[in-house]
């Protein structure tokens, strides 16, 4: 049986629904990450499971125990907030403490728990500090001790790394991560970079518009979107209109030129048009052998961004982006030479019309 | 939390008999006047008498050039600490404070002392020289807000880039002045003067010492001697009172509002 | 502003610095002539005899009864209107500011308190004493229903009916000063303490009133100022009956009752010094809670 279970939850206000249809569950000690663009719910469905808004209809369901109707303050959740939301009148080691004290438990036992919770994000120096005094990335780090001080049995994490610097935020991304498997706590994070969605997550929950687009690994999420909105939402894309010509053989026609897809191609008949999406990292420069779709075109566009380098190629419609490694070889290619592409046959993604 | 807003509704409720009440006894004792029905007979007294009219005018006249002295100091001030001296920030919010700190019957008793009739300027001595001491007076109960408005509206705009692209096409410093910052600053402008005509109108210390002819003493003389009269005008006093806090709502951003007059 | 940002403003300037020094003159001139020099010449007053030589004489005449007295009235109607002012005051704000009402509700108390705190003086005193007054509406209403609230004891010219009338203006004073300070009270941290096992009450006390305290007392001590400077209202309601030390300084000024000015000049000095020593505390704790709110 899973850990948390969230079943045909749905939350709306008046008229407006914000959430719909959401059905999940969660293993115990699983990473999972709610993505998705600002507006989407991913927030309002963490709040749900930490009791901070009602579902319309829907349960939801921790360890067993119908938790849906049960306040706040009785769950045993560990939330850390975009924020930060340390209280500003207490130290950091009164922070971390408060949920203890609230339970109250002996000032011993607080002491060596938070002792402990400093040295697990290893910062027990600033223990006597105020929060006014530590900086964005430390401020996280303390609310993250504070949120897991409780010993909770599910930590809730509101797009934790959304205030702080880039370099910060890749930092801390890597410690949550190592902490909660070390601690083997279940987690729902949620986020709208999907970088960090990847990097972290046991699975992730794409969303759009208050309902869920695909749930899956971070590697199904990006081999294998089952939809444009994932595709797009997603990691860079080529979406590109194919206009289908034995659906059965996988033959596609893309701007007049003949490509090969080896996944399938369900109901659709010749003449149909479909999107289909083609990672850019999946294209390579030059000619392909004849298990693989070789494409023609001129180049319209290079870009040199550092590791990769970004080539954009015109067909006669569509242009199709092309990332590949930056060799150091030096010269990059010309604008306006003539060029083929080539991609494998499984890299070609139908996607279904939304 | 159905208990919380209860209890919030509960205050709120509370508040308003307590504001409201003085306000509708007030109203409904100056329509008394006339025994045994209501009318507005005290309104028409008062509106009517010359003494209201020379004191009001007094009054209005004196707030006027309080207002536009009060620029005259403030502006300029405020324009240069923020282009040029920033460093003069500290002292010059430290003066515009200390208005509040002085009570004012200490101030006044100040003026009296130190441009009294033994002084080297005895201002309090002539009529003329009185009206100017009751003035910067004014102006100086009038500092604190008048400069917080002024303060706020320069940080709205960006000073300095206008005082460059000013510059560059040529133009002097009053130009500047009158003619490319203080229009950006009208808001401020307005309500640091709508507060000070509202110190002003009824200001009653100052007056009273320095024996001018202000609206203030003449509001207390008429409550020593008459009934419903001195009700009527604390009904015209609490109308001005809001239209000049309307008119700051107008044109102004939020400030704290709270004046001496007490 | 950045060093950068000020070298680049002398740079950028064509206008020579004196123009600066020269704008704000007027400023300066007004400050020394009619804020700074009046009150100094009162305070060097106050440690001088009638010969103008030093001596600390004066000081120790302000202890005599009368005046002691006077400032004791003065620091009673000040203190029980600052308290309840400032409770009542933060009743109100934490009602309009927290307690779920319509989004109508702050700006009408915002608004109201900012007319009302101007409401003081001489108006004031008035609407009171139609209120209040032996044939004051609400005295003639209670007594209708058959509580005759003077026959009780009450009267509207004494300490308490003072109070009352200051309160008029230091309930909206305390709501205007305190209210940046609830509306720093994020949402966040009421989350924070309940996701962390804290019921509301617990909240209250463990986070709420550690925070506000300091702005709370400051704004008391700024409610408290306010009324011991105060004359205008006291003078139109109880003229001299009710000696605060503003009423005696008054009398003073008017007709020497003190028949020594260098007293007059002391008594100044001690509400100098009362109403200085205040507002430098709340600008302390204002500068402590702006800090832990940063």
């Amino acid at each position: 049986m899973s850990f948390l279970t969230l079943t045909g939850i749905r939350k709306a206000y008046g008229a407006h629904t914000v959430v719909r249809d959401f059905d999940l569950q969660v293993e115990r000690g699983e990473f999972v990450t709610f993505l998705g663009p600002s507006g989407c719910g991913k927030t309002t469905t963490l709040r749900m499971v930490a009791g901070f808004e009602a579902p319309t209809a829907g349960e939801i369901h921790i360890n067993g125990h119908d938790v849906t109707h049960l306040r706040a303050n009785k769950r045993a959740i560990g939330m850390v907030f975009q924020s930060y939301a340390l209280f500003p009148n207490m130290t950091v080691a009164a922070n971390i403490g408060f949920g203890l004290k609230v339970a109250r438990k002996p000032p011993g036992e607080i002491k060596a728990r938070v002792d402990e919770m400093l040295a697990m994000i290893k910062l027990p120096q600033l223990a006597e500090r105020f929060p006014y005094q530590l900086s964005g990335g430390q401020q996280q780090r303390v609310s993250l001790a504070r949120a897991l001080a409780p010993s909770p049995q599910i930590l809730l994490l509101d797009e934790p790394l959304s205030a702080l610097d880039a370099r910060i935020r890749v930092a801390l991304r890597e410690e949550i991560r190592a902490l909660q498997r070390s601690l083997g706590i279940t987690t729902i994070f949620v986020t709208h970079d999907q970088e960090e969605a990847l990097s972290m997550s046991d699975r992730i929950v794409v969303m759009n518009e208050g309902a869920i687009e695909q749930v899956g690994t971070p590697s199904e999420i990006y081999n294998a979107p089952r939809s444009r909105f994932v595709a797009s939402f997603v990691g860079t894309l080529n979406l590109l209109n194919g206009k289908i010509v034995d659906a059965s053989a996988g033959a596609i026609d893309i701007d007049g030129q003949r490509a090969t897809t080896r996944r399938t191609l369900n109901g659709a008949k010749p003449g149909d048009v479909l999107p289909m999406a083609l990672r850019p990292e999946a294209l390579r420069l030059g000619e392909g052998g004849d298990d693989r779709n070789t494409l023609a075109g001129v180049i319209e566009d290079v870009a040199f961004l550092g590791a990769v380098v970004r080539v954009r190629v015109r067909l006669q419609q569509a242009a199709i982006i092309v990332d590949t490694f930056n060799t150091g070889a030096g010269d990059l290619p010309p604008r306006g030479q003539p060029i083929a592409v080539n991609f494998g046959r499984d890299d070609l993604i139908p996607l279904h019309a939304q | 939390m159905k208990s919380g807003r209860f209890g919030a509704w509960l205050a709120m409720a509370i508040g308003a008999l307590y504001f409201l009440a003085p306000l509708i006894a007030t109203f409904e004792f100056s329509l008394r006047m006339r025994r045994g029905e209501y009318s507005f007979d005290a309104y028409r007294v008062v509106l009517g008498s010359s003494a209201f009219h020379d004191s009001f005018l007094y009054s209005t006249v004196l707030g006027a050039v309080t207002i536009v002295v009060g620029l005259l100091v403030v502006v300029p001030t405020a324009y240069w600490v923020h282009l040029r001296l920033p460093k003069l920030r500290g002292v010059v919010e430290f003066i515009t404070l200390l208005p509040l700190v002085i009570p004012a019957i200490v101030l006044v008793f100040g003026y009296i002392k130190l441009y009294g009739s033994s002084s080297i300027l005895p201002l309090t001595t002539t009529s003329l020289g009185a009206d100017a001491l009751l003035m910067f007076g004014y102006v100086g109960l009038g500092l604190p807000y008048i400069y917080r408005s002024v303060e706020t509206a320069l940080r709205a705009i960006d000073v300095r880039t206008l005082t460059e692209a000013a510059e560059s096409q040529g133009a002097g410093i009053w130009t500047i002045l009158f003619h490319v910052i203080l229009p950006n600053i009208r808001s401020g402008i307005l309500s640091g003067a709508f507060l000070t005509f509202a110190i002003v109108i009824g200001e009653f210390t100052f007056a009273s010492l320095l024996d001018r002819p202000a609206f203030g003493p003449y509001l207390q003389l008429i409550g020593a001697n008459r009934a419903y009269e001195p009700s009527a005008l604390a009904i015209i006093a609490f109308a001005l009172t809001w239209a000049c806090m309307g008119l700051i709502q107008l044109f102004g951003s939020g400030i704290r509002l709270s004046a001496d007059k007490r | 502003m950045t060093t950068t940002a000020a070298a680049q403003s002398t740079r950028a300037l064509r206008l020579p610095n004196l123009a600066a020094w020269l704008g704000v003159a007027p400023f300066f001139i007004f400050a020394v002539m009619f804020l700074l020099l009046p009150t100094a010449s009162l305070l060097v007053g106050a440690f001088q005899d009638h010969d103008g030589a030093f001596t600390l004489a004066n000081l120790g005449r302000l202890w005599q009864p009368s005046i002691r007295l006077s400032y004791l009235l003065s620091i009673e109607v000040s203190v029980a209107s600052a308290f309840f002012g400032a409770l009542i005051g933060l009743a109100l704000a934490i009602a309009a500011l927290r307690g779920g009402l319509p989004a109508w509700v702050r700006p009408t108390l915002m608004t109201f308190s900012g007319v009302a705190s101007n409401f003081a003086g001489v108006p004031l005193a008035f609407a009171f004493m139609a209120t209040l007054g032996r044939l004051g509406f609400v005295t003639v209403l209670l007594r209708s229903i058959g509580f005759d609230i003077y026959v009780a004891g009450f009267n509207l010219f004494t300490f308490t009916g003072l109070t009352l009338t200051y309160l008029y203006f230091q309930i909206p004073l305390m709501v205007l000063v305190v209210a940046p300070a609830i509306d720093g009270l994020r949402a966040e941290w009421s989350e924070a303490a309940e996701i962390l096992g804290a019921g509301r009450l617990q909240y209250w006390r463990m986070i709420v009133m550690p925070i506000l305290w300091p702005s709370v007392l400051g704004a008391s001590l700024l409610l408290f100022a306010n009324a011991f400077g105060a004359i205008a209202t006291a003078y139109a309601l109880t003229g001299s009956f009710l000696n605060i030390v503003p009423i005696l300084l008054y009398a003073q000024i008017r007709g020497d009752v003190l028949h020594d000015p260098n007293l007059g000049y002391a008594l100044a000095l001690g509400m100098l010094l009362i109403t200085g020593l205040s507002n430098l505390a709340y600008l302390y704790l204002r500068a402590r809670s702006d800090r832990w709110l940063k």
